[in-house]
């Protein structure tokens, strides 16, 4: 066996055993061997219940908007020409650069008391910041980008003859739409969703500077992880982390079967 | 049509909050603006900002593109697992990131080593949120690489090593760049992962840490570290588009 | 179903790929749009089904003036030169698609699709996906699929560009024989003036966007319009200002008053005929045609000096 392959593999792994896997690991073995019950308790515990519920209710509301989203905008990119097209190519990666803090702090100044919607919003009575729909909002800002990335290169690669030969076959725009385009990029939509899942139920830095943190209102599971932190609870960090990577590692599963088929096109 | 619609939906989205950031940061004038970024513990989080996530993206280079082509050239069993587990740090929320490595390298560490609250264990954190930016983007161009291009240059009389430094490395090297550079932009801003270990102003506290402590109590700094938090990511994928467009001019007709 | 152009012209940005073209396809001809690449072929066709809109100038189907018609409205079969196969659906799903569309029947659909898949020669084949047929199979799925909905016209895009040789030829002598059975308007278009020769009842010869001739494929060949028709059509010697075809270059073992004197530089022997490279006393290289036995019966070889008269020249004005 080549030495220079084997070492490189050894480095390899060995990193991604030293960054990924071991502390991984150790945080598994850890929560079933010496904190079971006190994970369990944490994580049974009601206001744990409630974080997570905030969590799903703002990705199930962000991620049907940003696959639409995606999928639009995939389409307007690749199909169309139109004045600024870049700048919107350039746009939809731009959450990708902003620290989530930034984006939480752009929103608390939108609809703070002395920002551009917040005094207005309040005399209405319709409270944002530290309430879901501020939650709701950053959550969908930072998870625009997936669904379009994974569209905008299968569409390119895919070309549009498929839906030339429809139009000549006699179909409308909707019908070449709904039966054509939209079936060629399913995998994609599909990888994307999965990713923009992904994201939403893991975003910590924009929800933390805009949800308020309040227990049983506004807290998170990410937030309730951190508080658990913070109050020295052991039971409910290995809890509600194991949970939090449990679902993680789901995602990873559904990433690995539907990669394959993305790329088959 | 559905262009209209989706050209509102961006700017209303994106564009808006933004503009409010930008806004806040500048509507006391200039000089409120240089005195907020000017105070000590500001540059401090911003110059360690960069520092740090600049060395996480530089090993990450190496130890990225390493693992690419292992992934790529090399095969063994369980391989498929691996790959799929690169994708661990975009799956899992930043902060279990955080509180994983602070178990295995912190106070309670079972190999007794304990420097999750230094420097070195920022730099640990934030390895791990941008393991997969470079192995993602040097594998698909390890794969697209002509293989007839290494093998006439060995049948020219090239060694191993001359192979990998003058036919290799010069086609992965947009796709290594690419990866660093989107690395260090998400590196320079990440705070789940860091914010319960950075939290010592002038020894480990990072710009996002920064801005997350003075959000409340002073807005106008916090915008104002925002927006140069913002022009050096920016800055950096702007040249990315650039030295792109240069290393890939042979590609081009 | 006739079709008929008239003045089209098309630019694609500084590219003027129509310049005012117009010409007529009888109904029920198959006729071949034939040019180098850049000609506009390809862009006069699509003008034709709708997929690309002129700049100006009109569009005729039957008669009716269809420029601003939508593709879908406009009855054309279209078939790519990639097939554009929906790769999602069945070849079942594909063929009968233009019918599920307009709504018809179950029944009937299933009948139809059965009746082209056999005519197409690809029964059996109806749950197959087009990623398990080979490039033949799925461009004859591609003509099922354009002709189940009764296309008023056929267009076909290069159809047969992206298969193998043995493939080709096979195509397209069963295209000829659909279309003398079927007697649907066709226009397809091609580079290869091989196959617009065989299969074309009427040629459309164009290049740079214009028309350059009209003909049937003997009248092109015999009488081409001009320089370019000549030299693309078939081969021609070119010496000055005078055009000779290979097999009208007559090869004498001695001189007369007619002749030029010339060295045989190679013999190719392409089965039946023979191909004899020469250069002129003056240089100018000369390619004739014949077959083998005349070939034999002169005792030609490499290297052989010999005497050249063209027995029919032509001169364009």
């Amino acid at each position: 066996m080549n030495v220079r392959r084997l070492s490189l593999r050894f480095v390899a792994l060995g990193y991604l055993l030293v960054i990924l896997l071991a502390p991984l690991g150790l945080m598994v073995w850890r929560t079933l061997a010496y904190h079971a019950d006190a994970a369990w308790k944490a994580v049974s515990d009601p206001m744990t219940v409630h974080a997570f519920e905030v969590t799903l209710e703002a990705t199930a509301i962000a991620v049907p908007l940003n696959t639409v989203f995606g999928i639009l905008c995939g389409l307007a990119i690749v199909r169309r020409r139109f004045p600024g097209k870049g700048l919107v190519n350039a746009f939809i990666d731009l959450p990708l650069a902003i620290s989530p803090v930034v984006v939480g702090l752009s929103f608390f100044l939108l609809f703070g008391r002395t920002g551009w919607f917040g005094p207005w919003l309040s005399s209405h009575g319709y409270q944002v910041l530290f309430a879901l729909p501020a939650i709701v909002m950053v959550t969908v800002f930072v998870s625009v980008p997936f669904v379009a990335r994974e569209v905008i290169p299968t569409l390119r690669e895919i070309g549009d003859e498929q839906e030339q030969a429809a139009q000549t076959l006699g179909a409308s725009g909707w019908q070449t739409f709904w039966r054509i385009t939209l079936p060629s990029i399913r995998w994609a939509v599909v990888y994307g969703v999965v990713l923009t899942t992904a994201r939403c139920l893991g975003e910590y830095g924009a929800v933390a500077v805009v949800s308020g943190n309040i227990e049983g209102r506004t807290q998170t599971a990410t937030l309730r992880v951190q508080d658990y932190y913070e109050n020295l609870s052991t039971g409910g960090i290995y809890g509600v982390s194991l949970m939090l990577a449990a679902i993680a590692v789901v995602t990873l599963i559904l990433m690995s079967i539907v990669k394959p088929r993305e790329e088959r096109v | 049509m559905s262009l209209g619609f989706v050209a509102t939906f961006i700017s209303v989205v994106i564009a808006l909050p933004i503009a409010a950031l930008v806004w806040a940061s500048v509507k006391h004038g200039g000089t409120s603006f240089w005195a907020a970024v000017s105070n000590p513990e500001a540059v401090s989080a911003l110059k360690l900002s960069v520092m740090i996530a600049a060395i996480a993206a530089a090993l990450n280079a190496v130890f990225g593109t390493v693992t690419a082509w292992v992934l790529v050239r090399d095969d063994f069993r369980g391989k498929s697992l691996v790959n799929a587990v690169i994708d661990l740090p975009f799956a899992l929320p930043t902060i279990v990131a955080g509180l994983l490595l602070l178990t295995f390298y912190g106070p309670y560490s079972p190999v007794g080593v304990d420097f999750a609250f230094s420097r070195a264990g920022i730099v640990f954190a934030l390895l791990f949120v941008t393991l997969p930016f470079v192995v993602r983007t040097v594998q698909p161009v390890l794969i697209e690489l002509d293989r007839e291009m290494e093998q006439a240059a060995r049948s020219l009389g090239a060694n191993e090593g001359t192979t990998f430094r003058r036919i290799v490395l010069p086609n992965i090297l947009p796709g290594i760049l690419s990866g660093v550079t989107m690395a260090f932009a998400r590196a320079v801003g990440e705070i789940g992962s860091i914010v319960l270990i950075a939290n010592r102003p002038f020894r480990t506290e990072m710009a996002s840490v920064f801005i997350l402590n003075h959000v409340a109590y002073n807005t106008s700094a916090a915008a104002a570290v925002s927006v140069v938090l913002l022009s050096i990511s920016f800055g950096v994928l702007l040249l990315l588009g650039c030295v792109r467009r240069f290393t890939t001019r042979h590609e081009r007709t | 179903m006739s079709i008929s152009v008239k003045g089209l012209s098309k630019s694609f940005g500084d590219f003027k790929a129509l310049d005012d073209v117009s010409m007529e396809v009888p109904t029920g001809s198959l006729t071949a749009l034939l040019g180098p690449s850049g000609s506009g072929k390809s862009t006069l066709l699509r003008v034709i089904a709708g997929l690309e809109t002129p700049d100006s100038g009109s569009v005729f189907i039957d008669e009716a003036n269809v420029t601003g018609t939508r593709p879908q409205d406009r009855g054309v079969g279209f078939v790519f030169q990639h097939y554009a196969a929906f790769k999602h659906m069945t070849v079942y799903q594909n063929v009968a698609f233009g019918m599920k569309i307009r709504k018809r029947p179950r029944a009937e659909v299933r009948e139809r699709v059965s009746q082209l898949l056999s005519l197409v020669q690809l029964d059996g084949l109806a749950n197959r996906y087009p990623s398990q047929l080979s490039g033949g199979q799925r461009q004859r799925m591609g003509l099922a699929r354009a002709l189940a909905v009764d296309p008023a016209v056929l267009l076909l895009d290069e159809p047969f560009g992206a298969l193998d040789a043995q493939v080709r030829t096979e195509l397209r002598a069963w295209l000829r024989r659909l279309h003398d059975e079927t007697h649907t308007t066709t226009v397809i278009v091609t580079h290869d003036q091989e196959e617009a020769m065989e299969v074309a009842d009427e040629v459309v010869v164009m290049n740079r966007g214009r028309v350059e001739q009209v003909a049937g494929p003997r009248e092109l060949y015999d009488r081409p319009a001009n320089e370019f028709v000549m030299t693309f059509v078939g081969q021609a010697n070119r010496v000055g200002d005078t055009f000779v075809r290979p097999h009208d270059l007559e090869l004498l073992l001695e001189p007369n008053e007619h002749t030029r004197e010339a060295l045989i530089q190679r013999l190719v022997h392409l089965g039946f005929e023979v191909r004899v490279e020469l250069v002129r006393d003056d240089g100018e290289p000369l390619s004739v045609q014949m077959t083998r036995d005349e070939a034999e019966r002169l005792e030609l070889a490499g290297g052989q000096i010999v005497y050249v008269e063209p027995t029919r020249a032509t001169v364009f004005g």
